[in-house]
């Protein structure tokens, strides 16, 4: 207790000198929450997105199928057979045949992917209902990357080739019936869905699919064998990895930015613990004289620095919380550019500060600034009492 | 009963007369497949590829062996020469000497245009005789730049062809087609080919001349001219391999 006392007691009393570190290392303190908590925003709202939107529980795959390679796009389908079928009816699974295609917008050729859905499924947000009808006409649901890139709206007719699963050539005219907004630019950029009974009529590809996506009741009442037979599965968190690992490079590298800040913090803490041991010699041989053991005195120059750690959370929280909560209810508005790097980023991005984060940013400056303001105070220990009540330089 | 009896000889008859005017089909699409496909030829080309502001031309050389095996070299202009392409089987590579790397060509790439023309790599690699995957029929008789020609209706007779249904004028005397419309299965008129200048060489007419339009696409196709073509030549095996490509 009378460590904490002289500590704090010290610490004021040094005045512009603490409230300086403290300052610096309070920035510190917020910028690692904003950070992290934005970070933690994105990865949050990323995977509800890409969940919602494209891979819903898992998907159960053509062996053959890469999303990433178009060039197997021609062989990766097969039959829906009868269970899956079953599984279709149930709800838990939903069908999707994946094929290439050109479009010709304002007569100009453009390759697209060309992807059939189920205007009845439910399991993913895509507004698939407006597949429906038609009168004859192809109907097609594009996202807003695809609408602004091919220079398209609702009504508007484009003209599709594509060949049948023999090879031959086909166009036909299709009808915009929706553009969606859709956060992720894997079911947008360079595609347009179509309902998968009219792919497969006009691929010549009866009752076939590319793949399936799975809903969480599938995963329950199919944990024992999650691939059918002659298909392979891909788990949610195999088809979030990318994402995952996006996220986990950009800490890093947000990491080194904030780790900085930190260091010139912590660095002004152990200047300032030099400084005050250096210029505190004859007080530390007086404690000493006055039978305060050598391990005392260093806890309480440990203590002092420390608290410089405590007074900066506590700043950073008066300042902190009005900032970082109007961040959480208003967001931080994205550049529209990042719409174009591929990845599911919304337009705002609404940081999560949770309790872990919180904890773990605390223990993070207490923790640093403990070691800092330790290093130092090592000398205490080696300290004659009568030559530092002298005054002689340690 | 009798009235339709009648109904049914009396279009009996008018079918058969009209069939009866036109020669066999058959022996038509034979006669244009042994002008237009030869066991090997080596020809020299230029390419015009009408853009909707100008137009550019290629220059290159190609060697062919049925259509299994062809191999182009394009030789001018300076940003194209160099460029060699060779297709076997339904395999497509590409060398470019910017990169000095062999590419092949599948999927997506498939069905780019070749060097921003009316022509995809598909087309290049879509050479079979007419008569091995169609079923033809004489519907009439039109004449086309000053040129008696036969309209002829092709359909589909095997499953793995590119174009479901032709449309062909074919010239009376040479027995070569003047112009081909192609066709989706949906009846879309997806290309769309004119044919002229057609000289006789080693014994075949031939068309010197190849204009191709993208009927879904803007712009005025694409023109393809031969100036030097020999049929039946002694073409080396080795033209015919990747390491070619980078000779």
């Amino acid at each position: 207790m009378l460590e904490i006392k002289l500590a704090f007691k010290n610490l004021l009393g040094a005045g512009l000198r603490t409230w300086l570190n403290v300052i610096v290392l309070s920035i510190a303190f917020v910028i690692i929450l904003f950070y992290n908590g934005m970070l933690d925003g994105w990865n949050e709202q990323a995977r509800r997105d890409t969940c919602e939107w494209e891979i819903g529980s898992g998907e159960i795959r053509h062996p053959l199928f890469d999303p990433y390679d178009p060039y197997c796009y021609q062989d990766a389908h097969k039959a829906i057979d009868a269970d899956l079928q079953k599984l279709i009816n149930a709800g838990e699974i939903t069908p999707i045949l994946v094929t290439q295609a050109s479009i010709y917008p304002q007569g100009r050729m453009q390759n697209i992917v060309l992807k059939g859905i189920s205007p009845d499924q439910k399991l993913l947000k895509l507004p698939s209902d407006k597949l429906n009808g038609g009168d004859g006409d192809i109907k097609a649901i594009i996202g807003h990357r695809m609408a602004n890139a091919s220079n398209l709206k609702i009504g508007d007719r484009l003209m599709v080739r594509w060949r049948d699963v023999q090879g031959a050539f086909d166009a036909k005219e299709i009808v915009i019936a929706d553009i969606f907004r859709s956060n992720v630019p894997a079911i947008d950029a360079a595609q347009i869905w179509v309902s998968i009974d009219v792919l497969q009529e006009i691929c010549v590809m009866p009752n076939e699919a590319t793949y399936f996506v799975v809903n969480d009741e599938y995963l329950k009442t199919h944990r024992e064998a999650l691939a059918p037979n002659g298909w392979k599965f891909a788990s949610k968190e195999l088809l979030l990895k990318d994402l995952n690992d996006v996220i986990k490079s950009k800490k890093a590298s947000s990491g080194i930015m904030y780790g900085l800040l930190l260091a010139i913090a912590l660095l002004a803490i152990f200047d300032t613990q030099v400084l005050s041991i250096f210029r505190r010699q004859k007080e530390i041989g007086t404690y000493i004289a006055l039978g305060m053991t050598r391990f005392k005195v260093v806890r309480i120059f440990t203590f002092e620095g420390t608290a410089h750690s405590i007074l900066a959370i506590l700043l950073g929280s008066i300042y902190g919380t009005p900032v970082l909560s109007y961040f959480v209810r208003a967001g931080i508005p994205m550049p529209s550019s990042v719409d174009q790097t591929g990845l599911a980023i919304s337009a705002s991005i609404y940081p999560v500060f949770s309790l872990g984060l919180i904890v773990s940013s605390i223990l993070l400056v207490v923790i640093s600034a403990m070691i800092v303001s330790y290093i130092p105070t090592r000398k205490i220990t080696k300290l004659n009492p009568t030559d530092a009540i002298k005054g002689k330089i340690l | 009963m009798k009235y339709i009896k009648f109904l049914l000889i009396f279009l009996l008859a008018i079918n058969s007369e009209t069939y009866a005017k036109y020669p066999d089909a058959a022996g038509i699409i034979k006669k244009i497949d042994e002008n237009m496909f030869s066991t090997n030829r080596v020809f020299e080309s230029v390419m015009t590829i009408n853009g909707k502001r100008s137009s550019r031309s290629i220059v290159s050389r190609t060697y062919s062996v049925g259509d299994e095996k062809s191999f182009t070299e394009y030789l001018s202009p300076a940003s194209e020469k160099g460029t060699k392409m060779l297709k076997l089987d339904n395999q497509l590579w590409i060398y470019s000497p910017g990169t000095d790397r062999i590419i092949q060509i599948s999927g997506h790439l498939l069905r780019q245009s070749v060097m921003g023309s009316d022509l995809s790599y598909e087309d290049m690699m879509e050479e079979r005789k007419l008569t091995d995957i169609y079923d033809a029929k004489v519907i009439g008789e039109e004449e086309i730049s000053n040129r008696k020609c036969w309209v002829m209706e092709l359909t589909a007779k095997v499953e793995d062809v590119a174009y479901f249904s032709q449309k062909l004028w074919v010239d009376q005397e040479s027995y070569v087609p003047i112009r081909e419309d192609l066709f989706g299965k949906s009846g879309k008129l997806l290309k769309r080919a004119t044919l002229e200048n057609i000289k006789k060489i080693q014994g075949r007419w031939f068309p010197m001349k190849f204009t191709y339009k993208d009927m879904l696409k803007e712009g005025n196709g694409t023109v393809f001219e031969m100036t030097d073509v020999k049929f039946d030549q002694k073409i080396p095996a080795y033209i015919f391999s990747k390491a070619s490509l980078k000779k």
